[in-house]
């Protein structure tokens, strides 16, 4: 059932990369840096404003996959990869969407795990690629039965 | 090391230990991903999802590894950053983080990366492919 959604993508979501968000976000993975949270230091930086940690976009919003309803609990985060093309700036605005790009099951010692492939890609106001992730979500057989449920 | 210019394959970044894994730590990091989980704040809900504790999101980790890189930002950028999460995270543990030097090529540094645990267990492991702006 979860085939049928390979291809499908979100309507683009508009973002703004808020200087509160990005230093809350530093904080928390303990990483405060100035050329994140510090206003002087960004501007003084080869970037001419502070930018925003690699995994930042987490959390973001991508908006949703028309009929892609994933349990809340039970869900495996396998595998994370982010690609950049420039560090995200603070201040700009980034239109997101997430597509599901994949999705296969194959049969392990507990039954049959599904693999769920979801990128989440942000471009600037012109179009142009800034950042693409894929996300890996292993599912496996019985959170499959209760979503069926 | 201050810098990445004289780096060679086979060179570490400075190693980073972190504090004990608190429930404060994975609190704060809820609020500021909107990633609300109950599995990673609450006990009842870890245990009922057959975990015997919380345990810390896998990008709370991820978030935690990239800051090896950011003395280097002046420097150049991450390009790729790719992890698979290998072991569980619980309160109380004591996280390392390391990289070394796999390969250059020109201004393209690929660094092997990994968060490591008390038991000296792979928590997560990747690769970060850092461009040096030329």
């Amino acid at each position: 059932m979860l085939k049928e959604f390979i291809g499908k993508q979100s309507v683009k979501v508009k973002n703004v990369i808020e200087r509160g968000a990005v230093k809350k976000f530093a904080v928390a993975i303990g990483d405060a840096h100035p050329i994140f949270i510090d206003e002087e230091y960004g501007k003084a930086s080869r970037y001419k404003t502070n930018i925003a940690p690699p995994t930042f976009p987490r959390v973001l919003e991508f908006g949703r996959i028309e009929g892609l309803v994933l349990p809340e609990k039970g869900l495996i985060h396998g595998e994370q990869i982010f690609n950049y093309e420039r560090p995200i700036r603070v201040g700009e605005v980034i239109y997101c969407y997430s597509k599901v790009e994949n999705y296969v099951e194959k049969k392990g010692s507990t039954g049959s795990m599904g693999f769920l492939t979801i990128s989440e890609n942000g471009e600037d106001v012109k179009g142009e690629l800034i950042f693409s992730s894929k996300i890996i979500v292993i599912i496996t057989e019985a959170v499959r039965k209760e979503m069926l449920a | 090391m201050n810098s990445l210019i004289n780096i060679q394959i086979g060179d570490s970044l400075q190693n980073l230990q972190l504090p004990p894994v608190s429930r404060m730590d994975l609190i704060k990091y809820s609020g500021a991903s909107n990633d609300y989980n109950p599995i990673h704040t609450i006990d009842d809900e870890a245990h009922k999802a057959g975990l015997p504790g919380v345990i810390a999101h896998g990008m709370w980790t991820m978030g935690n590894l990239a800051k090896l890189f950011t003395p280097f930002y002046e420097e150049g950028y991450i390009q790729t950053y790719s992890i698979r999460f290998r072991n569980m995270v619980f309160l109380n543990d004591v996280i390392t983080l390391k990289a070394t030097l796999k390969e250059i090529n020109e201004n393209v540094l690929t660094f092997d990366v990994a968060a490591y645990n008390q038991h000296d267990k792979h928590v997560i492991k990747g690769n970060v492919i850092f461009i040096k702006y030329k």
